[in-house]
This record gives C-alpha cells, structure tokens and sequence, in this order.
C-alpha cells in the first residue's frame, strides 16, 4: 500500500470538483511565508512536502491545503530550532485572550 | 501591547492579536489560522522576516496569474522560431519575456500538443506546477480526485472537462516533482491567422496550459 500522499492511481472513482474557493488572508500569509522563509534560506520545496508527508493518514486525509503547509511550516520550524513548541504554544494561547 | 506582528491594516476580520475588542472574531478562524498566526507572530518578534515582506510576498504571489503564461503561448504561435526556443531552451526563451525562473530547482520543461500527441500534467504527490507562469493551482489541481485519476483515466479525467479525444490522439500524462514541472503549449485553434499576439493571448486558457482543456476559439473567447 503506497504512502497517503502517493495518490497517483489510488483506487476512486470519485468526480473532481472542479469549483476554487478563494483564498482566506491567512491562507495567502501562509503561502507568503514559505516564500519568504525560502529566499532566507530557511526552507526547502523538497523539505516542506517531507514534512507534509509526515503527517499522519487520517489528518492528511481531512485536513485542508494549507492546513497541511500550517502544519508542515511549524514542523521544519521546530525542526530547524527557529521556534519551540513551547513558544508556539504560549503565544497561541496568548492570542486567544480576549484583551 | 506586545503582539509585534501588528499588520492589523492588511486584516480587517481576523481578530488579530490585541487591538480587537473580543474573541468574536477568532471564533471564526479556524484552528490552523491561529496556529499559523502564532507562528508569524513569532518571526515577526525574533526579527526572521518582517510583516512588510510577508505582505509583499502576498502581493507578489498574488500578481501572478494565467495571463503571464497565455502571454508565452501567444507569442510562440505567432513566432516559430521562439516557439523553438522555447521547447529547447525554456529557462532563455522565457527569460527574453522576462520570466526569470530559479537557478536551481525546480526547472521547467515546456510541452507540445500536437494533432498527434494530447499532454496531460498532475502532481501525484503534492501540488508542483509553474506558478510563476500560472499563479497559484487551482484546487481541483491538488485534490485527491484528481491526483488520484489522472494518471489511470486520463481520457475520463479529459472528458470529464469537456474534451473528448479521438483514439487517434496519443495521451500522455506527465507527473510533476519538486524538481521539474511543466507547462503545455496548446495546439493554435484554426482560423486565427489573422489575429494579433495580444489576441492569440485571449485564447489561452490557465486550464489549456495544464492540459485539460484546449485553447478556446475565437467565437467562444470573444475575440
């Protein structure tokens, strides 16, 4: 059995939906940021669909597509030590409190 | 105050941070949303990038749109000889439009389609495909359905967009990778002699460039 993210002639006879939704600002900020992350240096096509890979099958399955680049951005930034989980976590929780 | 990444101006509902009154609006976005705010939010205060470059980088990415590759299409039927250079050396001919690709990788090969030959592209993996000459994919480009089938049913697949080939037209389906990806040069609709490149461009669909679709006609694009 292939991988979850090797789709190629994975068993479907499902229809594609062929209608684009279009993009939240946070989707575009997510985008922009890998951009901007691979002109400094700091991350790689090749590394981010590692990361994206990495995931597991049934999140990969549900998650939306830049849901999987959110989560493969905070992968290769704990992974490369730019953040911790910690900070993500505090900060997280920090911008959910109302002022 | 010591949310750094105040880019609140870019953001009119987002709930960023703390300038706004309430949760209300961080209701509304969803779990990876905050997440990735956090994230920024944190590479903003550790000085790795700055609100403003994100921000340009958006405008960038957003800038890019079909009509940068309709423009290398039309100007290849209207001139063989960069027609040729372009299959040959893709990097140069888009270049002298300029069209920089990036030194490294991914590289990009360009595709013919011929009364002979129909090129079908998909990224079986992920979502590899030449925005800076399309845009951003459309979704169903990176759906499973998609990815799924195009490679075992590419004449369904090609159906199911409204284009029926004849058995005498071979199909071929390329996969994408990190590496290299493509671009199909559509076939030129007969009757469009006449036509400037600018026109010609008005034919050439984001759609015909991945293969799964023609380029239009005169009569359906108006021109």
């Amino acid at each position: 059995m292939p991988q979850v993210h090797d789709r190629g002639g994975w068993p479907t006879e499902e229809p594609i939906d062929r209608e684009e939704h279009i993009l939240a600002d946070w989707e575009r900020r997510v985008d922009a940021m890998h951009n901007v992350l691979s002109e400094k240096g700091l991350r790689r096509t090749d590394e981010m669909r590692r990361a994206i890979e990495s995931l597991p099958p049934e999140q990969y399955e549900t998650m939306s597509y830049y849901e999987r680049w959110t989560a493969a951005l905070e992968i290769l930034l704990l992974e490369k030590g730019v953040l911790t989980a910690g900070e993500i976590d505090a900060r997280f929780a920090e911008l959910e409190r109302p002022e | 105050m010591t949310n750094p990444s105040n880019h609140a101006e870019n953001h009119q509902d987002d709930g960023h941070g703390h300038d706004h009154p309430g949760m209300l609006a961080d209701a509304e976005l969803s779990y990876y949303a905050r997440r990735a705010r956090a994230m920024e939010s944190l590479l903003v205060e550790k000085e790795i990038c700055t609100p403003g470059e994100i921000q340009a980088m958006v405008e960038r990415i957003d800038a890019r749109s079909p009509a940068d590759g309709a423009r290398v299409v039309a100007r290849a039927w209207a001139d063989p000889q960069y027609q040729a250079r372009l299959l040959s050396t893709p990097e140069a001919a888009l270049a002298e439009l300029g069209y920089t690709l990036p030194e490294t990788t991914p590289k990009l090969a360009v595709v013919e389609n011929t009364a002979e030959v129909h090129h079908l592209v998909v990224c079986t993996l992920c979502s590899c495909y030449p925005r800076n000459l399309l845009g951003r994919p459309p979704d169903w480009y990176k759906s499973l359905a998609y990815r799924s089938r195009a490679v075992v049913d590419p004449r369904g697949v090609l159906r199911e967009f409204g284009l029926d080939l004849p058995d005498s037209v071979a199909v071929r389906v390329l996969d994408s990778t990190a590496d290299l990806r493509y671009l199909v040069l559509p076939r030129r609709p007969a009757g469009t002699e006449g036509l400037t490149e600018a026109e010609l461009a008005e034919l050439v669909t984001r759609d015909s460039m991945i293969g799964v679709t023609e380029a239009r006609t005169p009569e359906r694009a108006g021109v």
